[in-house]
Parts: C-alpha cells; sequence; structure tokens
C-alpha cells in the first residue's frame, strides 16, 4: 500500500466516531435503498408477471396491424400448426392459440356488446390463468366443447345461471352471420373488472366454425418459464417467423403499455424520494469533509513545503472521501442485500397489504428482487454523490497557500 | 568561482493587508555558498520567516530575484516551485511538522515516495538516516509517541534523505529544551558536513546562531549585518 493510500486510511480513524457516524449515514441510507429497491423490482416483477399471467400472456405472434386494428380478417393462416412450431422450436408448451371476435350476447332478460374469444383449452392453461380462476363451474372440457365459459360480473349482468343458454349473434371472417347458442359451463373471477365484466370464452374450433374463421386465428400467445427468459423466446419466435413477412412478434410491454407506463411512473416517483434521501446525506458527509480539511491545513501547508502538488493532496481528500463512502456502502450493501434475501425467500407483506392487492388480483407478498443491479444502483448513485461532496473540499485544498497554510492554528 | 545555492537580488515583499500595504523586506541581495550554515537572526517581525519562505519558494517576492541552485524561483509557476521543494530543497520548522498518521519511517519516507523513489529503496534510505539521526528502534512510532526532540530529529532526516541542495529551518529549536536543541544543532551540523548541504535557518536562539558559520542580521526587513564567523 503506498504512502498515500495509508494517510487516507489512516486519517478516517484520526476521529473514529466522526467517521463511524458519517459512515454509518451512508450504510443507513444504502441500506434502505438496497431494500427498497429490491422490493420495487421484486413488485415490478410480480405486477408484469400477473398481469401478463391473466391473460395477455408474455408475448404474441399477430398478423400485422391486428394490434392497432382488430379486424376478424387480419389472421394468423393454419394458426394451430403454426402454434405446433412454436411448441416445438421454444422448447415451451404454454403456446396457445386465440381468435377473437364481437357478438351481441343476449340471455333470456338483456343483451349485452361482448368480445368473445376462441381458446385452445388444453394449451390456455400454460399461458392464462383465467382456466384456475373460475370459481362456479367449470372450464371448458376441450377445443370442441360446445360451451361457453364467462365472468363473474357478465353472469350476473345478463342474469345467468349454470347451465343456461347464451345466445351470441356477431359476424363471421367473411362477413356472414355468426350465430349459436351455447350453455354456460363456468364462470371466472379474475379481479380484473375488464375481463370479468365483458369476456366470454369459447373453444377455438367452436370459435372457427361460428365465425367461419376456417383454420385462421387472431393470435398465438406465448409464455415462457420466467420473465428473464423473454429476450431469448422472442429471438427464436421471431426466427420461426421470419420466412412469414406479414406475422409479427410483439411482447408485453407492446401488447400492455399501460404496465410499462405505470411502472416508469412509480420509478420516478420512488427515485424523487430517493435523491432527496441521498442529498440530505451527502450534505452531512460534505460537512464532515469540510471539518476534516479544515482541521488540517497546517498539515497540508506542510505537505505542499515538502513538495506534494496541490492535486496529489486533493486527490488524497477525495480519496479518504472514497475509503468512507465504501466503509459505509459496503455495510449497507450486506445490511440492506442480507434483509432483502430474506424477504426474498420469506416474503414481504405488512399489515392490509393482502386485502389491497387482493383486489387487483395480486398475490398479497413481495419476493424482492435479487439481481447485481438491485444490490448496486443505489449505493452507486451514493457514490457519486458523495464523491462529488468532497469535491468542494478538495477543490479548497487546490487554493492553498502554502505559507497561510503552514501557518494556520 | 564560488558557487551558490541561493542568489538574491534587489528582493522586496509587501504584504497586503486590507488597505494597508506593510513592507516585510526591502531591497534584500544575498549570496549564499553552496555547504554554508548559516542563520537569519532579528527580531520578531524583521522579516526572517518572510525571506526564508520566498527562498523557499512557499511565497513569492513583489519585486527582485531569487535563483536557488540554478533555478529562478521569482519566475516559477505552482506546479514548478512543488517540484522545486520536492528535489532541491528540505524543511524543517518549528514543531508539528510531522504528519500524524505515519510512522516515523513512513514520515521520512514520504518526500521520497513523491519523488517517484522504489519501495524497497525507499525503505533502506529512510532505515539508514533513522541510524544516522540515532533514532533506530523508533521507526514504527508515531509522531505522538515521540518527543519534541525526537520529532525534530525526524523532520530533519526527512529533510536530507531526498539529498536536496538546501534544507531551511524556521526556528527549529524553538520548542526544545537546551539539551534538546545542542543535541540538534549538533546533529545539523554533522548532516551539514557530511551530506555536502546548505543550510539556512531563521532563530532567535543564541544557540542556533553559535553553531552557525556566518550569521545575517535583518531588522524591519533589511540586512544590518553579514558576519562570516570562525
Amino acid at each position: 500500500m503506498t504512502i498515500v493510500l495509508r494517510i487516507a486510511w489512516r486519517n478516517l480513524w484520526r476521529h473514529a466516531r466522526r467517521t463511524w457516524l458519517t459512515a454509518s449515514a451512508i450504510a443507513f441510507s444504502a441500506m434502505l435503498l438496497v431494500f427498497m429497491i429490491t422490493l420495487q423490482l421484486g413488485s415490478y416483477d410480480m405486477m408484469i408477471d400477473t398481469t401478463l399471467r391473466v391473460y395477455t400472456g408474455q408475448m404474441q405472434v399477430q398478423r400485422l396491424g391486428y394490434k392497432d386494428k382488430r379486424q376478424m380478417r387480419t389472421t394468423v393462416p393454419d394458426a394451430a400448426r403454426l402454434a405446433e412450431r412454436l411448441r416445438v422450436a421454444t422448447g415451451l408448451d404454454a403456446v396457445a392459440v386465440r381468435a377473437q371476435g364481437f357478438a351481441l350476447a343476449s340471455s333470456v332478460e338483456r343483451s349485452y356488446g361482448v368480445p368473445v374469444i376462441g381458446v385452445q383449452p388444453e394449451f390456455e392453461r400454460g399461458v392464462s390463468t383465467l382456466p384456475h380462476l373460475v370459481k362456479t363451474g367449470r372450464y371448458l372440457s376441450d377445443s370442441r366443447a360446445q360451451e361457453l365459459v364467462l365472468g363473474s360480473a357478465l353472469a350476473r349482468n345478463l342474469k345467468l345461471a349454470l347451465g343456461d343458454e347464451l345466445t351470441l349473434l356477431g359476424s363471421g371472417k367473411d362477413g356472414s352471420v355468426a350465430a349459436t347458442v351455447l350453455p354456460v359451463v363456468g364462470f371466472f373471477e379474475s379481479g380484473n373488472p375488464e375481463l370479468d365484466r365483458r369476456l366470454v370464452l369459447m373453444p377455438l374450433a367452436v370459435f372457427q366454425e361460428v365465425f367461419a374463421m376456417g383454420d385462421d386465428a387472431h393470435t398465438i400467445v406465448i409464455t415462457g418459464p420466467s420473465y428473464e427468459s423473454i429476450p431469448l423466446t422472442n429471438a427464436k419466435v421471431s426466427a420461426l417467423i421470419a420466412d412469414q413477412p406479414e406475422l409479427t412478434v410483439l411482447d408485453w410491454d407492446e401488447l400492455v403499455p399501460g404496465v410499462k407506463q405505470l411502472i416508469q411512473t412509480d420509478m420516478v416517483q420512488n427515485w424523487i424520494t430517493y435523491i432527496a434521501l441521498i442529498v440530505i446525506v451527502t450534505l452531512s458527509i460534505m460537512n464532515t469533509f469540510l471539518m476534516n480539511v479544515l482541521e488540517r491545513t497546517r498539515e497540508f501547508g506542510i505537505m505542499l513545503a515538502l513538495g506534494a502538488s496541490p492535486a496529489r493532496l486533493a486527490a488524497l481528500v477525495m480519496l479518504e472521501s472514497v475509503f468512507l463512502t465504501l466503509l459505509g456502502l459496503v455495510i449497507g450493501i450486506a445490511v440492506g442485500g442480507g434483509i432483502a434475501v430474506y424477504y426474498h425467500f420469506a416474503g414481504f407483506s405488512f399489515p392490509g397489504m393482502e386485502e389491497i392487492y387482493a383486489q387487483f388480483g395480486l398475490p398479497g407478498v413481495i419476493h424482492p428482487k435479487l439481481s447485481f443491479a438491485s444490490f448496486t444502483l443505489g449505493p452507486a448513485v451514493i457514490f457519486v454523490f458523495t464523491v462529488l461532496a468532497a469535491l468542494n473540499p478538495a477543490l479548497r485544498i487546490r487554493k492553498l497557500q502554502p505559507v497561510e497554510a503552514i501557518h494556520a492554528v | 568561482m564560488t558557487e551558490h545555492t541561493v542568489i538574491l537580488r534587489n528582493v522586496s515583499k509587501v504584504y497586503h493587508q486590507n488597505t494597508l500595504a506593510v513592507q516585510a523586506l526591502t531591497d534584500i541581495n544575498l549570496d549564499i555558498p553552496k555547504k554554508e550554515l548559516a542563520c537569519l537572526s532579528g527580531p520578531s517581525g524583521s522579516g526572517k520567516s518572510t525571506l526564508l519562505n520566498l527562498i523557499g519558494g512557499l511565497d513569492k517576492p513583489t519585486s527582485g530575484e531569487i535563483t536557488v541552485d540554478g533555478q529562478r524561483v521569482d519566475l516559477l509557476g505552482k506546479a514548478e516551485l512543488a517540484a522545486l521543494r520536492l528535489h532541491k530543497i528540505g524543511f524543517v520548522f518549528q514543531a508539528y511538522n510531522l504528519i500524524p498518521v505515519l510512522t516515523a519511517r513512513e514520515n521520512i519516507e514520504f518526500v521520497m515516495q513523491l519523488q517517484g523513489i522504489s519501495a524497497a529503496e525507499r525503505r533502506a534510505r529512510a532505515m539508514d538516516i533513522l541510524k544516522e539521526v540515532d533514532l533506530t528502534g523508533l521507526e514504527d512510532r508515531r509522531p505522538g509517541e515521540l518527543s519534541g526532540g525526537q520529532q525534530q530529529r525526524v523532520a530533519v532526516a526527512r529533510a536530507i534523505v531526498s539529498e536536496p541542495s538546501l534544507v531551511l529551518a524556521d526556528e527549529p529549536t524553538a520548542n526544545l529544551d537546551s539539551k534538546t536543541a545542542q543535541a540538534l544543532m549538533e546533529l545539523l551540523v554533522h548532516m551539514n558536513q557530511e551530506h555536502n548541504v546548505t543550510f539556512l535557518f531563521s532563530t532567535h536562539d543564541r544557540l542556533v546562531m553559535d553553531f552557525s558559520r556566518r550569521l545575517i542580521k535583518l531588522h524591519d526587513g533589511r540586512i544590518v549585518d553579514d558576519q562570516r564567523r570562525t
């Protein structure tokens, strides 16, 4: 270790109590940031995962233009076969075909305009939680079953009971009248009012027949094992459909941009709080550094007389600030990281959280996200701010006049 | 022809305190040959320390020329002055002039490190000079664990270890008892002879004057007497 490094390190311990107090402030803010950011990222993952798992899936293959203008004729040709090829290429079972139409749904008493979705029940369980959210009755049995499942709120509005028949009247892909009457075998409750109030599900083959779709469908929904696997899966899917330029693969953030915007807004709000915390800590650290330099003016004067350049002394002060900051950050990351690891496995919750989250169909506990970024992002910002805080005292040293400094008390 | 370590020509220094101009030095002309052991004396405010600071490149003259070891100090910038002090000038101050967080050996090595000397050589030279100033065994003590006399010996060792042309000592015995001061002066004379370094002191102390071979008296910023002693 060079003498300059030794001076920097030992200077920290000339006022051990002051050093520990400052390091504690840094450690506390680092700990708070590590835990808060892991929790924040964990909640985002949970929000994305939950949102996507209910219905949207992580990505979808569609015909170009379908996302913006949902026309019956904008279809994926021979969708079931393409889905099968995608299962093989990606190694995923969670690949399901859907077709969507619009119909007037009429019970004996009431009628509503609703979206009707044709699904593959045998694969839908992999891409959507709706099959698991059927609270009354059961889910669709197979692709050819002549039956319907709908949202519980819609059922209430239509005054339907299990086993009642629902009449659907719409128009097919070719413009023909699409009409059918099918019994209702189940009601789902997703927690998403939009889905519960509107959605009608029917087997894909039945849908294709009623709406004159042939083998076509509108979307192929794909869900990988994890959020992190999306880019890789996307690459595989894109490669497979490369020979069909009329098709496109859309990621979740394109399918449900609102979720991403919500996350971005939340991130900005949280970071404003974090920065306020960091600025307060930085000001106290700046005070410590200033006192440190002022107390040692004579010592700096002696060093200047001995031939040390002002730049080297400024570097010494910066080095001391780096040591002090790293000391605090290491402690903060260790403690904050430890808490994050504990809650990653145990799950984090607070009183009332489960009830609030349940309203949105979210799990009642958050698992903080453990990643290099979540552990280092906050501390890195603290590091930058504290080093900037040391710039002021360091620049003061550069202005020191040796004669005045040597005679300073 | 005599070679000079320090040459001053018509050096003046004026300090400005608010609107008041204080003439600290007036028209100083001085030649200090190599290996000289000279002493600046005079009452407080006579300009001893100011003159020492100007020669050491710690301050700038208002007018005049200062040459140290062939280099015009009054023309140098901050960085060049730092380099001059590092390579050509050693300093010994009154007291408390060691870096408190470094041991005696590390204090001596500090200057050599600034000069870019390798760790092994630094250590060897530091140990040699510590032996020369009779501090062997105390090399790992920090200044707070050394007596005032021992600290001044370390300061002398630090000033001399990088083999400068000139050592400037500002009241080197001011905080020492007479016995310790005597020992320190004997050490400085020894260093002057052994290392062929020019020494210039500023002092009130009779003892320091007695050890010097040349006594330069200042009064009100002017040289009023310059005697060579035998």
